[in-house]
């Protein structure tokens, strides 16, 4: 096995594009290290990024905010900037783990593991979050939700990384949240979630929504019939239960240790109304 | 010895105080050495290769790739642990386990073991054993198991218990009954009965340490073995039994334990470690994943259980029955009967029959979980005596009351009780704020009753006094709960001196005679019942010492709060000599002092408590909090209050998550899905309240300063009392433990539905 440390994306890019054998990228770790303990991978190659120039910064610009792939989930909880505008990805974000994992675990970390009950993921697809990637031919943005595929699976080739993650400026009267159903109270994985972000209009009617489910289906879900029935209203009693029943009917779950089919289509439902109401609050609504 | 183990109704001066654990600042700091701590020059790797089929003949196991690989120094498989146990079935039983000798008989079961000079070349040699597998249909489930078209785990098993010897072999290992009266009578009596059938999921003690040994065989045929045990002596016998050793010429000393709660009362490991350490010449150190715990060490039985019980519009319990059947992994056991035992041991009953039916699945063998097989019978049983109580419209605690066993009664399982602890516990309950304060909405009270049996046994310590003072106590009992502190409180109160004096050891094998393991809640119990002894003892010989000292007859001298007392007016002006002083004048007056004890400690008090719950569950998500929880148990006397309270909250927290989440879950290959932290469910931090405790102190007749066992009872009544809150928040019955989100979810959807 060899381990490297590159100082420039390009470096990383080149040596992951060239590499033989099964290679894997370090940031926190947190998904990669577990699973070589576990002998469930085995990479000949693992390439730090951390110390490549930016990946370890959040930085605020005119368009809105650009996450570093290394970026431990515990410093959004520190960024007051961000908390206060992209509330529901930082919750989201501070739920992986515990307080020691946020220490180390990333939210691009989380997108690239590909797992359908990642956390941060649900919340960063009703977002519209972007992914940067850079790989052997320049690099492209692309929506978030294209970067998995399936259980364990991305879009990404051969030498790609996700160097970071942008999100928008946020617009008068915006709310996201994040919700997601654990048998504990904490160090869990969700049994099925759901993020919700919205803008309001100067009434308080809802201009915009997205909303995004985990755990519901092979990858993160993003229900757009959910997001539409919600543009117009203020949350009304008759919204929200077709917002839960659309969720419900969205769902493609699984059987599994964790959940039913039944639990995990009815929670979803539940989940849905519960953080669309929370988003609504947070960006104004009454 | 003439030591007299009764109840002296003294005063105390150390016992009852809260004073700090002298093993508490290693164990803050990182120090203390658990199993995995220990190391030896030139020692290798064990791991082992585990069986992914839950029931398969083993046809042909191919060993020399493995064996060629450069690092690899020892490879074993049964053959390297030839059957030495001269029919003792149970013995043959615990090897079968160690390494699977013909069949697999669960997803988990050990086949092999490699030793290297590495983690990463062991890894790679397991990969590199070729075992050649015929798959069988497995069973997992315990009612499946028991129905005769069930696949058959052993052929050579035909149920014992029954009248007629059986023609066809079973996956049912034995029937027992235990009652008196006639049950038939009994429900012709009643005005009420309530009938109904429960389930539980096997669950894991969760111990946060994964066992973990290092074991170094020597030429000359001597054998060392560090290890996390709840019992060094038992494990020396089981070892040396299995390897064909004499227990002489093996030495094993116990590590600090991360938890057992009755899981590392077992051998699993070990011999496999000796023996790889025997062939390879050198020492081995062999400590389980987390995956390994969960696979192949022992969890608690799955069960399912009928309940019925009758009673009288006055409230009086007129019969009582119970069929339990216990799932008890791919070997015998006697899991169902210590349910079939403790089912109705709270109460006085005239007509009560409970029978036992052990049931062998593909799973792993069922090891003791905190009072093995008691919170099943409990939960099945304190769930109908609720029921019955709204049923007759009595408050479940005054029916509890008017039922309740009291000294003199007999016992549902045979003997009759002495002075005993479930009626106080119950008027302790009644009168408790807890049962008084409001609830909101979603929110819902239970309450339930516990019993455990608490055991004695064998027991040896040694008490040394140095010549400054101080005093070394070497006991045979592994402390797994604070008991050195309480058996440094009893040392100090029985000499006469300050906690602060006496240290307390955990002494090797090699040190003192036999003593049984720590479990049956015998820990503080019998070892303090040998340390007053040993006290007793030394006492003698400092009376002599001082007597030498004034050169007066030894009967005119006393022992009188740490110092020796000159007896009669003729000693007037002599003053009364401290331990401190005749020790330091023992070199010339005879010699070092000690006492030494060795007994059985008969007449552990049985013990009872009584829990209350208070929950919330959400409706839509079926997802329950624990929000308020208050343990009444009864200590007989509380020798270190801290850690009688940490007991109880220990017994309590497990139980919640017994209740709630924790279950092994399989899937339909036999495969276990679960092996992990992460997905088997032990509540975090956050999960619990704070859990208030209230001790009672009935003394135990049977011991000098009235000590009751305590380790075990709190885990009896939570998985009944949980229910019997969620059953009064959701206003519908649970009858399947967990009570997961999922499970509570249905049962309230199939209620809504009707």
């Amino acid at each position: 096995m060899r381990y490297i440390r590159p100082l420039s994306i390009e470096d990383a890019v080149g040596e992951l594009a060239k590499a033989v054998g099964p290679a894997a990228i370090l940031a926190g770790g947190s998904d990669l290290l577990v699973r070589m303990k576990g002998g469930f991978v085995e990479p000949e190659l693992i390439v730090d990024i951390k110390r490549i120039g930016g990946l370890s910064d959040v930085t605020e610009t005119a368009e809105g905010f650009r996450i570093g792939a290394a970026v431990p989930c515990a410093v959004l909880g520190e960024n007051k900037a961000l908390r206060k505008a992209w509330p529901g990805v930082v919750e989201a974000a501070n739920l992986i783990g515990s307080k020691q994992v946020q220490g180390r675990c990333t939210i691009t970390g989380n997108l690239c593991n590909a797992s359908p009950a990642a956390d941060s993921v649900p919340a960063l697809v009703a977002a519209g979050a972007k992914a940067v990637v850079a790989g052997p031919s320049g690099k492209r943005t692309i929506a978030v939700e294209t970067v998995p595929t399936g259980p364990g699976r991305t879009s990404l080739a051969k030498g790609e990384i996700v160097e970071a993650i942008l999100l928008d400026k946020r617009p008068e009267h915006a709310g996201d949240a994040y919700l997601r159903f654990i048998p504990r109270t904490e160090m869990d994985i969700a049994v099925v979630s759901a993020g919700v972000n919205l803008t309001l209009d100067d009434k308080g009617a809802i201009k915009t929504a997205r909303v995004a489910l985990g755990a519901a289906a092979p990858t993160v879900l993003l229900v757009e019939e959910a997001g539409q029935v919600l543009v117009g209203s203020k949350l009304d009693e008759a919204t929200m239960e077709r917002l839960a029943k659309i969720c419900s009917g969205a769902c493609r779950p699984i059987d599994d240790k964790r959940g039913t089919i039944e639990f995990r289509r009815k929670v979803a439902g539940v989940l849905a109304r519960r953080v669309a109401a929370i988003a609504y609050k947070r960006a104004g609504g009454k | 010895m003439n030591f007299d183990p009764r109840f002296s109704g003294r005063q105390f001066a150390s016992v009852g105080t809260r004073p700090i654990r002298p093993d508490g600042v290693d164990k803050v700091t990182g120090r203390a050495r658990y199993g995995a701590d220990f190391n030896m020059a030139g020692q290798l790797v064990g791991r082992v290769l585990r069986s992914p089929h839950a029931h398969a003949v083993i046809k042909k196991i191919d060993t020399s790739k493995a064996e060629k690989l450069a690092g690899v120094k020892a490879v074993i498989t049964a053959k390297d642990l030839p059957d030495l146990t001269d029919g003792d079935a149970a013995m043959y039983d615990i090897l079968d386990n160690c390494m699977a000798r013909k069949k697999a008989l669960y997803d988990g079961h050990a086949v092999a073991a490699v030793a290297a000079i590495d983690a990463r070349i062991a890894r790679q040699a397991l990969k590199l054993i070729e075992v050649e597998y015929e798959v069988l249909p497995h069973v997992t489930d315990v009612d499946e198991a028991a129905h005769h078209h069930a696949p058959l785990i052993n052929d050579q098993v035909f149920t014992e218990g029954l009248e007629e010897k059986p023609a066809k072999p079973s996956n049912v290992t034995k029937r027992t009954q235990f009652g008196h009266g006639d049950v038939h009578a009994g429900f012709a009596k009643a005005d009420f009965i309530v009938e109904r059938s429960y389930k539980t999921e096997q669950t894991h003690q969760g111990y946060i340490e994964p066992h973990a040994c290092v074991a170094s065989v020597n030429p000359d045929g001597t054998a060392d073995l560090w290890v996390c045990t709840q019992g060094h002596f038992v494990y020396r016998q089981h070892c040396a039994q299995l390897l064909g050793m004499e227990a002489s010429k093996l030495r094993v000393t116990s590590s600090e334990i991360g938890g057992g709660f009755g899981g590392k009362t077992h051998v699993w490991a070990e011999p496999v470690a000796l023996a790889l350490s025997r062939k390879a010449g050198r020492p081995v150190k062999l400590v389980m994943t987390r995956d390994e715990v969960f696979r192949a060490s022992g969890p608690t039985s799955a069960t399912s259980i009928d309940v019925k019980i009758g009673a009288r519009k006055d409230g009086t319990i007129t019969a009582a029955e119970a069929t339990l059947r216990y799932s008890c992994g791919p070997y015998a056991g006697s899991w169902a009967e210590i349910g079939a035992m403790t089912a109705f041991a709270c109460y006085k009953l005239e007509n009560v029959k409970t029978v036992g039916y052990e049931v062998l699945v593909n799973r792993p063998k069922t090891a003791a979980y905190r009072a093995p097989s008691a919170p099943m019978a409990a939960f099945a049983v304190e769930s109908a005596v609720d029921e019955l109580a709204h049923e007759l419209g009595m408050d479940a605690v005054d029916f509890r009351i008017k039922n309740a066993a009291q000294e003199g009664t007999r016992a549902s399982y045979g003997p009759v009780y002495g002075p005993i602890g479930i009626g106080p516990t119950l008027e302790a309950v009644k009168h408790h704020p807890h049962m008084k304060a409001p609830l909101k909405a979603n929110q819902g009270r239970g309450m339930a009753c516990g019993f455990w049996f608490n055991f004695g046994g064998q027991t040896c310590t040694d008490l040394n006094i140095g010549m400054d003072g101080s005093v070394s106590l070497a006991v045979g009992t592994v402390d797994v709960g604070g008991s050195r502190a309480s058996l440094s409180l009893v040392a100090a109160e029985e000499l006469g001196i300050d906690y602060s004096h006496v240290k307390a050891i955990v002494a090797d094998t090699s040190s003192l005679g036999y003593n049984d393991m720590t479990d049956g809640s015998r820990g503080t119990f019998s070892s303090s019942m040998a340390t007053i002894s040993a006290a007793r003892n030394a006492i003698k010989i400092l009376r002599e010492r001082a007597a030498q000292m004034w050169d007066i007859p030894v009967e005119d001298v006393t022992w009188e709060k740490g110092h020796a007392v000159a007896k009669g007016e003729k000693y007037g002006n002599l003053s009364p000599l401290s331990l401190k002083d005749i020790a330091a004048k023992s070199g010339t007056t005879g010699g070092p002092i000690a006492g030494h004890s060795e007994l059985v400690a008969d007449g552990a008090g049985v013990s009872f408590a009584t829990h209350i719950c208070d929950v919330e569950v959400d409706p839509e998500t079926g997802s329950t909090r624990v929000i308020r929880y208050t343990v009444v148990q009864d200590a007989g006397k509380a020798v270190h209050p801290t850690y009688v309270e940490g007991q109880y909250q220990g017994g309590a927290a497990q139980g919640i998550g017994w209740a709630l989440n924790e279950e092994y879950i399989y899937g339909k290959d036999g495969r276990l899905q679960n092996a992990g932290f992460l997905d088997y469910r032990i509540p975090v931090c956050s999960d619990l309240p704070m859990i208030d405790t209230q001790i009672l102190e009935i003394p135990n007749p049977n011991h000098p300063y009235g000590v009751r066992g305590v380790g075990e009872t709190s885990i009896v009544p939570p998985l009944a009392a949980i229910a019997n809150a969620v059953s009064n928040a959701v206003g519908v019955r649970m009858t399947h433990i967990p009570m997961s989100p999922p499970r509570i979810l249905a049962a309230l959807d199939a209620e809504r539905e009707g």
